[in-house]
């Protein structure tokens, strides 16, 4: 009898733990913020990562009490959809966040889906965050697109002045996957190293984004012996493979990307082949990351088992989302109030040591804020690890 | 020019070995393997676990990656493509089985093993320069090398082994094979596990190459079928053929055509849009000879 009561009793304490557990999950209301990217096929890294930072990101905020925005504390709700980089799915997809909904979504990661999204995004009051660099999507008449990262006509020239001042660079080679973004990025590095008086030696060398053995496309290039060789919006599946090709075919100048990278790729697939590779970073190298960097790179590493450095620059899309509604709370529905906040928005930037400063920028380079100030990290590869060779801000 | 041949030599190997596979299934089973890119992808990444990770020597990872293949296979066959055979005379219907099949390999592949770029330490270093008209990896030379011998030892296997001959058997006419004692669903899942196997040899040998990711399985099958219709669906000798031939052109398209930006593949395409349309069969036709 006594048997029973008790486990009748350790039963009722269970349920009633677990009621007051689901009553306190349950009281705070639920802000829910959109993915749209591509996460799987070849470039599902780039989406993935962006996914994975968000939801790492969110979890994080829901285990600490959730988010307070105009007095209201939320619950951050991640709902996510697979664009498989077609256009066609990211419209899809942006319309089924305007069924549920959301007015802040991140994504899409490619040129084409984020011009796709354009009109659903307007007319369904949803401000979302690309990255893609088409300069229209962020200039008037475009008014609810925010570049989410550096555009490589932002990084490009500053890489290029860098290595041509400082290491002697004359000579450059282009190589670009055969798709729009990297395409597009090649047109205007190119247009970026002959504005420095560079001599551009060959830039009309493209491959097929599946290419897995760049020895056969490279050996052209290498003929044409340039200082440096950038490759323009280079997936991280194929940096290390193309790395790897051009030293393999004895190439010995200096290699450069303005995309982000990530040194376990990088390590497994081009070893000491890929030391020296110039890339663009975000905000963990250890001279710059920030103790919450740092534990936010701990709880997604808890959370999926392994980081994957690109996330250093999408940890930002949602934080910037956050803040400025919690600088504006009218903006959680409205994105005319959200726009009218980013003007004069300021706050700490968490992930960086310093003071650095969260805030919109793009007057140069769109004409009105419609970019986030990620901090423009450039980093050298060198046995295993990314090193930063210098930090600037753009605008 | 040397450069060229060489990397025609290279390319066409390693293609005719992915090819090789495809082949044999659909030979035995009249199965378009759409998810024959995803099991080369799943052999990679095995390969990048034993090797790369828990560093297993080559061989035995490699072995390994022969191994996962073929008992994956056979279960596939046995407990998918088999059912579905036997229930629908429809041809449609294992299309649509491989088609999900490949989705559903993608889907285990991005949970098991992420969605980054994996390589692996090379297994040998150094480059040959020959006066800078070849250069060539020591690492490819290798791997080339031994998809070579792969090949020549899955012809021997056909050729002169008892299961061999029961599949070329089973290959020409399935009633027939029977009719003379063949055990026509336990040479169909061999012949299944066989094919997903060399998938996985050959993923597995070019891991150490190319890396391998997530991404890479669609793109293989494409390639794959490209080179069946060029040799002939159904018949190893056409594979072989469709798989060096496929190599060559892309060596001389990269390199002849680079000048232009990327038409190697549409050159490609259309080439073979020409080509099946004079002969539909592709080189060598089906049934085996």
């Amino acid at each position: 009898m006594k048997r029973r009561t008790l486990v009748t009793a350790a039963l009722a304490a269970a349920v009633a733990v677990a009621a007051q557990t689901g009553a306190a999950m349950a009281m705070n209301p639920v802000l829910k913020i959109g993915f749209v990217g591509v996460t799987s096929g070849p470039a599902a890294a780039w989406g993935t990562s962006n996914q994975r930072s968000m939801e790492a990101r969110a979890a994080w905020i829901n285990e600490t009490g959730g988010y307070t925005i105009g007095g209201t504390t939320y619950d951050i709700e991640i709902v996510s959809f697979d664009d498989q980089k077609d256009p066609k799915r990211a419209i899809a997809g942006m319309e089924k966040m305007a069924n549920e909904g959301i007015h802040y979504v991140v994504g899409p990661n490619v040129d084409d889906g984020a011009a796709a999204v354009r009109p659903v995004a307007e007319k369904n009051g949803i401000m979302y965050f690309p990255y893609a660099f088409p300069k229209e999507l962020y200039s008037a008449p475009a008014s609810n697109a925010v570049l989410g990262m550096v555009a490589n006509y932002q990084s490009g020239p500053a890489i290029y002045k860098m290595l041509r001042d400082e290491k002697g660079v004359k000579t450059v080679a282009f190589v670009a996957a055969n798709e729009s973004d990297p395409l597009s990025q090649r047109d205007s590095g190119v247009a970026a190293a002959k504005a420095l008086g560079l001599d551009v030696v060959s830039s009309n060398v493209t491959y097929q984004v599946d290419t897995t053995d760049f020895t056969p496309v490279l050996t052209p290039v290498m003929r044409s012996r340039p200082d440096l060789l950038v490759l323009s919006g280079v997936s991280p599946a194929n940096a290390p493979q193309l790395i790897r090709s051009a030293r393999e075919l004895g190439y010995r100048g200096l290699i450069s990307t303005e995309t982000a990278q990530d040194a376990r790729v990088l390590s497994e697939g081009a070893g000491d082949l890929a030391n020296g590779f110039i890339s663009v970073g975000g905000a963990s190298t250890p001279e710059i990351a920030s103790d919450m960097m740092k534990e936010f790179v701990d709880r997604y590493t808890a959370m999926f088992g392994e980081y994957n450095d690109e996330s250093n620059t999408k940890v930002y899309a949602l934080e910037y989302i956050l803040e400025t509604l919690k600088a504006n709370p009218a903006a959680i529905d409205d994105v005319d109030e959200f726009q009218r906040t980013m003007d004069t928005f300021e706050a700490p930037n968490p992930y960086m040591k310093g003071d650095a400063k969260l805030r919109y920028v793009g007057m140069s380079s769109f004409g009105q804020k419609r970019q986030i100030a990620v901090p423009l990290v450039v980093n050298v590869f060198n046995d295993g690890e990314f090193e930063t060779m210098f930090v600037a801000e753009v605008d | 020019m040397e450069q060229i041949l060489a990397n025609g030599v290279y390319l066409g190997a390693q293609y005719a070995m992915i090819a090789l596979g495809l082949t044999l299934i659909f030979a035995l089973m009249n199965v378009l393997n759409f998810a024959h890119g995803q099991m080369y992808v799943l052999g990679g990444f095995v390969t990048y676990t034993f090797y790369g990770q828990l560093g297993w020597p080559f061989v035995p990872a490699l072995l390994m990656s022969c191994l996962t293949l073929a008992v994956a296979g056979a279960l596939i066959e046995r407990f998918l493509f088999a059912p579905v055979i036997r229930r629908s005379a429809r041809e449609e219907s294992t299309m649509l089985l491989a088609a999900g099949l490949a989705f559903l390999l993608d889907a285990i592949i991005l949970l098991v093993f992420g969605e980054k770029q994996r390589g692996v330490p090379k297994i040998v270093n150094g480059v040959l320069n020959w006066d800078f008209r070849v250069i060539m990896p020591y690492d490819r030379i290798l791997i080339c090398g031994l998809a070579i011998l792969s090949i020549v030892t899955f012809i021997l296997f056909m050729q002169y082994s008892k299961t061999g001959r029961a599949l070329r058997a089973l290959a020409q006419d399935r009633t027939a094979a029977e009719l003379m004692g063949v055990d026509v669903a336990r040479y169909s899942m061999i012949g299944f596990a066989i094919g997903a196997m060399l998938a996985g040899l050959v993923g597995g040998l070019l891991v150490t190459i190319t890396g391998v990711n997530l991404g890479m399985g669609g793109p293989t099958s494409i390639k794959a079928f490209m080179m069946v219709m060029i040799g002939g669906a159904g018949v190893i000798s056409g594979a072989i053929a469709g798989g060096i031939i496929l190599g060559f052109l892309e060596a001389i398209g990269l390199a002849v055509l680079s000048q232009y930006g990327d038409i190697t593949y549409l050159v490609i395409f259309v080439s073979l849009m020409i080509f099946l349309a004079i002969r539909p069969r592709g080189l060598m036709g089906k049934p085996w000879g």
